[in-house]
């Protein structure tokens, strides 16, 4: 027997000495994993199989968090710019956490007492939105957004706003019942783990798995079919499955009259005030207001308008009625068809590329599924209207999405049409379909809301409302009395009125233009900045070091805390390092977005696995510190003496209003912990989450875990839990009214929220009207024309402001499963996986241009141009050029040697992305996204490529200078490592090479 | 006798590359290693890894499949690499059919990697042996680790469950009713090495249907009037034709 391995029985040889669970970081999937230690030392970190969300597996990023929490990459002091250096040097001193502390809360004081919006705090990924939106808030800024304006807000406010949930977090694809799949456009990162296990265990049951995107790649690999689309078209391809369907009969009818407002009158009397709007119940009052309910359905049985849901009444879903008042009216369904009508697939196969017997066998295949495989569960519920179910049915045909549709200026629209699809099939929040995750469905729009104007920001006081809320009408923007923004991002102005989630990618240049105003202090929070999340890179961070004629930084105050050093990080003044996810508390909250599984809410928590790194903080425990400093009333006594001890404590007793017994974790609430949604503070929270895997999930009765929607039984639970604040029923906006207030506004139309509405107590007796706000001129007819409230395809912004016979390649990146965004290039395995990119050409473009596999090509759009290396590939749409995001990095960052591969060889595709569009009427500018929520046009650039020159050097371009090791770090880079826990680091003490 | 081994099924793998990384994490601090990073944050980096996942395509545009190919040693029932072995370091066991290198007496010759037609051994320039895939040894017999945990790393960490693990031999085992009946197949057999590991095949899943399935008596056209039945003033062949 060999003396270095055991025999079969033996123990292993480093046995594991202590197990601890938390929650993953290395994406944002946020699984739950056991960190096993030896000697305080990361052995192995694995899937946690008590966790809902993962049950045991674990991905490629996962397994690699070790060489993330040892990484030479980390920041691990306080430094504040050397005085004599240069913004974007790297040129720091380290200083005490006090010191730092003493800095900011002096400068901020003063800003708060002044003028608050001159703070600004972004935040990238972090997933404690609850915590930094909370302190931003406090301090009474309106300049506060996460990186949602740039990843996927068309996905969450398309979907929102039309069926009261949307992907990921907040609802899915139930796999475990459908029949067919249909992916339209899924970065392969996006709700990871879940999906794999839910795809694998479809496709084992026999499903059928088509995936829509211009890429084969991941999870497209393994579909039964793929249907290569070109970019920015999803929404032709839609609209035009829609028309098949509708023209077929294979929609669900019984599904849309009773939960959806396909049936109800829409006023379509163009030289009426309420032109667009749905027609209510003549003198009824809206119990209400902002959820109006009392609208007209056109029976069949009686030939005459009757209030919706009238037992015995069934709508018509076809025609054109005329009120008892001589109003003209039609069912919203028949606008629908008509709005269909001109989409046949023969129009659709000129913009999409795919062939119209494919989208046309795709919208049968879909059909035929719904109708004819339906599902039918024994679980009996009764709907909001008091009629009782004896079963659940499902049509059992699912869908994913994601950034592939919303990262485009169409995105809004094109996300419209499908949860419109999705509703035609009857698949909403039923078996086989779209499921919701707790706190989800929210009313439509949800209820949270902006201050309307600059009154709601004002010295030393907390802002008047949320810094992000989801407005119902023009009423609810936030703008000054000449229409313009408080916002530093414009968001909820009348640029990008629905910009639920703010405009992160347009606050650097905004304040380095001061358009609409200057600010002091941005604090960014975990967001690469100066690299891959901008668009416009290279310009980009010329702003961060751009100084006005007085010599001061156009954006005086640059805070940026982060746990690694990266390409933003030397644009700090004040950088603070962040501990890593293994260090630190956390939370899941329901307040922000959740983990919650199909079944019932579900959040969580991280505790800390190792001690911190260096004088590494959590930035939780930075706000909580800063808010407390700056006595901001969630903070701080009136006396101005602290709340809390730390951000521990800050999670066990903090309540949303004092005594309200909602908090930021549902679980184990109550003083002993047997309370959950709602209850007293528990001062043993933390512990019951540590011994139940950092989790708490509450499956709901069968009866309450479908159709909630329009579930009785659900919507009084989730009103007693304080989910939800009424517990009225969400019809699906199959039209979109909120949609059509913002079009009347700029028609001259339309009397504020739910006025001007035919029939109804405001309209009828004309009270409770107020002016309405119009949109300033040059503005009007974009609300127009894209505040449709029917879906309709519009070629992306940008792409009709490029020739595309001078640039006719569409250029799109996605995100491997094997790398989050920027955040592991310091990762000593996964950058094994990922060391560089290429651009991905098929080769029929490529050799067009004489460009062959693996040559040095140029890649140019109107906006700019890099150098990279081809790279042909059979699976990519042929009009369609694609790269891996994030992977190429400036040279020296992360902790990477300055030839490494990432920034010799790799690249970013941002320069070639233009963060802002001119605008033809007055010369403007206006941000290169959704016009209607503001979303990043990621995926909207047209680029033509040809191939470098012979003598010119073998390296991307463009090239920056070299970054630096700051102090703290640690300064030389192994020549070899073999990572053993409990052991040394390297098994190469002297081979060392020293940083530049 | 017992033949472990990984039954690898392409029908759901993804290319995530989980079970790269959680074997290197697991090894790198298990009895079979350290599996060492050269050049980790330089150019070029390079490791020792004892698992990889390959990618390639596979037609023309656009009838494109895009394939993940995990590939690790393959534990083969008449292994090559064992009989060039000078120095008897590398050797099958007899016990569970396992492929290993014994580290104290390999030479860092390389024969082994020559002979191998897979390309799945990898030597350690800084230990000087060659390294490769144990079926995670000192994971599967260690009684301290529960029942279901008793399994290579990979094969936990598979977030799409791609990766089966088990005895061959058994007739009942998952991995032996998943070759038979899922058309599990070897790499290159004709080189006679009789792997042991397999691989399941990719299946297409199609959906027909019959032009008589959109034809349907309860379609809901009928209800608004969109599928009305032609007015009997309509012409006909009735009112044209006399005989």
């Amino acid at each position: 027997m060999n003396a270095s391995l055991p025999p079969p029985s033996a123990a292993p040889l480093a046995p594991t000495a202590q197990i601890k669970t938390t929650t993953c970081y290395m994406c944002a999937c946020r699984c739950g994993i056991r960190v096993h230690l030896v000697d305080g030392k990361v052995r192995y970190i694995d899937g946690n199989p008590e966790h809902p969300l993962n049950r045991g597996v674990i991905c490629a990023k996962g397994s690699s968090g070790i060489m993330k929490q040892y990484s030479p990459g980390r920041l691990t002091k306080p430094l504040m710019r050397k005085s004599d250096a240069d913004r974007g040097a790297g040129e720091f001193e380290e200083i005490s956490w006090e010191r730092a502390f003493e800095v900011l809360a002096e400068r901020l004081a003063k800003i708060r007492a002044t003028d608050p919006k001159k703070f600004a705090l972004f935040t990238g990924r972090d997933q404690m939105q609850a915590l930094t939106g909370l302190f931003a808030r406090q301090f009474g800024t309106p300049n506060y957004a996460a990186h949602g304006g740039f990843c996927s807000v068309n996905m969450a406010a398309g979907m929102i706003y039309t069926i009261g949930g949307s992907f990921w977090e907040f609802g899915g694809p139930d796999l475990d019942r459908a029949r067919l799949f249909v992916m339209i456009g899924t970065a392969e990162d996006h709700h990871s783990n879940p999906l794999k296990i839910a795809i694998s265990k479809f496709k084992r049951r026999g499903g059928r798995f088509v995936s829509v995107n211009p890429v084969r790649t991941g999870y497209s690999a393994i579909a039964d079919e793929w249907v290569p689309i070109r970019p920015g078209t999803d929404g032709a391809f839609l609209l035009a499955v829609m028309h098949e369907l509708v023209a077929a009969g294979l929609y669900d009818r019984e599904f849309l009259v009773r939960y959806s407002n396909a049936g109800q009158l829409v006023n379509v009397d163009e030289t009426s005030d309420a032109f667009g709007l749905l027609v209510s119940e003549p003198g009824q009052e809206e119990p209400v207001p902002d959820y109006p309910r009392n609208m007209l359905w056109w029976d069949r049985h009686t030939n005459g308008p009757v209030p919706t849901h009238q037992e015995g009444a069934d709508p018509y879903l076809f025609g054109e009625f005329t009120l008892a008042g001589g109003t003209r009216v039609k069912p919203a369904f028949q606008l629908l068809e008509e709005r269909l009508k001109q989409y046949t697939a023969e129009w659709a196969e000129g913009i999409t590329g795919v062939p119209a017997a494919t989208i046309r066998r795709l919208a049968h295949e879909m059909g035929i599924t719904a109708r004819d495989e339906r599902i039918e569960l024994p679980i009996a519920w009764t709907d909001c209207w008091g009629r009782e179910h004896e079963t659940v049915t499902g049509n059992p045909v699912a869908f994913h999405a994601m950034r592939g549709l919303a990262a485009h200026s169409n995105g809004f629209q094109t996300i419209r049409a499908l949860a419109i699809l999705m509703s035609l099939l009857g698949t909403i929040d039923r078996p086989g379909g779209f499921r919701h995750k707790a706190p989800f469905p929210r009313a439509i729009p949800p209820a949270a809301k902006t201050p309307k104007g600059p009154q709601g920001v004002q010295p030393n006081t907390p802002l008047g409302g949320l810094a992000l809320g989801w407005p119902g009408s023009p009423d609810d923007l936030f703008i000054d009395e000449h229409g313009k923004p408080v916002r530093i991002d414009k968001a909820f102005s009348w640029e990008y009125p629905l910009a639920v989630h703010g405009l992160m990618h347009n606050v650097i240049t905004n304040a380095w233009r001061g358009d609409p105003y200057r600010i002091d202090t941005l604090l960014i929070f975990m967001a690469n900045m100066a690299w891959n999340s901008t668009m416009n890179t290279t310009e980009v961070r010329k702003m961060l070091n751009d100084r006005d004629e007085g010599g001061e930084y156009r954006i005086p105050f640059l805070v940026v805390c982060d746990a690694f050093h990266s390409e933003m990080s030397a644009f700090a003044d004040l950088l603070l390092p962040d501990t890593t996810y293994l260090e630190r508390h956390d939370v899941m909250s329901m307040l922000d977005r959740p983990i919650s599984e199909f079944d019932g809410p579900v959040d969580s928590v991280r505790v800390p696995v190792v001690p911190p790194t260096g004088d590494c903080k959590p930035f939780q425990e930075v706000l909580i510190e800063l808010g407390s400093r700056l006595a901001l009333p969630a903070f701080a006594h009136p006396d101005g003496s602290r709340k809390y001890r730390d951000y521990p404590d800050f999670i066990v007793n903090f309540e949303t209003e004092p005594g309200s017994g909602i908090g930021f974790l549902a679980g184990w609430r109550g003083k002993g912990g047997e309370k959950f949604m709602k209850g007293e503070p528990n001062p043993q929270q933390w512990e019951m989450y540590a011994q139940n895997n950092c989790v708490f999930h509450l499956p709901l009765p069968p009866s309450y875990q479908y159709m909630r929607n329009w579930n009785r039984g659900y919507m009084e639970w989730a009103q007693r839990a304080r989910i939800r604040r009424y517990s009225d029923p969400v019809l699906v906006h199959i039209y979109s009214e909120v949609l059509q207030r913002f079009r009347l506004a700029a028609t001259g139309k339309g009397g504020g929220k739910g006025g001007g509405r035919e029939g109804g107590k405001a309209g009828a007796e004309g009270v409770e009207r107020k002016p309405v706000r119009r949109p300033p001129e040059h503005l009007r007819s974009r609300i127009a024309t894209y505040f449709d409230p029917l879906p309709f395809y519009y070629p992306p912004l940008e792409v009709q402001a490029s020739d595309t016979r001078k640039y006719p390649l569409a250029a799109v990146t996605q995100r491997p499963m094997a790398m989050y965004h920027s955040w592991d290039s310091q990762n000593a395995w996964l950058r094994q996986i990922h060391t560089h990119n290429y651009l991905f050409v098929n080769p029929r473009t490529a050799r067009l241009q004489g460009i062959e596999d693996g040559d040095w090509i140029w890649v140019e759009s109107q906006w700019g141009k890099v150098r990279c290396m081809c790279r042909h590939s059979e699976a990519v749409e042929a009009g369609t050029v694609w790269t891996w995001n994030a992977i190429g990095k400036a040279s020296g960052a992360w902790a990477l040697a300055p030839d490494a591969n990432e920034s010799r060889k790799g690249f970013l595709l941002n320069h070639l992305i233009t963060e802002e569009l001119p605008v033809a009427s007055d010369g403007g500018r206006i941000s290169n996204s959704d016009p209607v929520t503001g979303q990043a046009g990621w995926y909207d650039v047209r680029v033509r490529i040809s191939k470098a020159a012979p003598d010119e050097a073998r390296e991307t371009w463009p090239q920056f200078a070299s970054m630096r090791a700051y102090p703290g770090m640690a300064g030389v880079r192994k020549l070899w490592q073999a990572y053993v826990a409990a052991g040394a680091m390297d098994g190469s003490g002297a081979d060392r090479r020293r940083r530049r | 006798m017992t033949q472990l081994a990984l039954v690898i099924d392409l029908n759901v793998c993804v290319g995530c590359q989980a079970c790269v990384t959680s074997c290197k994490e697991w090894n790198t601090s298990g009895i079979a290693g350290y599996l060492s990073d050269d050049r980790p944050y330089d150019a070029d980096p390079t490791g020792t890894f004892f698992n990889r996942v390959q990618t390639f395509e596979v037609g023309e545009y656009p009838n494109t499949q895009t394939v993940h190919f995990p590939k690790s040693c393959l534990h083969c029932e008449d292994p090559p690499c064992v009989p060039v072995c000078p120095t008897g370091a590398s050797y099958k066991r007899a016990e569970d059919g396992i492929v290993l290198v014994d580290y104290d007496k390999c030479i860092g010759c390389k024969y082994c990697s020559w002979a191998c037609p897979y390309g799945v051994r990898e030597i350690d320039e800084h230990q000087k042996v060659m390294k490769k895939c144990t079926l995670c040894v000192d994971r599967i017999y260690d009684q301290k680790l529960p029942r279901e945990e008793r399994r290579p790393a990979c094969v936990m960490a598979c977030p799409t469950n791609a990766r089966l693990f088990g005895d061959i031999h058994d007739p009942d085992s998952a991995v032996a009713v998943a070759i038979r009946e899922r058309g599990g197949y070897q790499l290159m057999p004709e080189w006679g090495t009789h792997p042991a590991n397999h691989y399941l095949p990719r299946r297409r899943t199609e959906i027909v249907i019959q032009p008589d399935e959109l034809v349907r008596a309860d379609n809901p056209l009928k209800v608004d009037g969109k599928l009305p039945k032609p007015s009997l003033k309509e012409p006909a062949l009735d009112d044209v034709t006399s005989w």
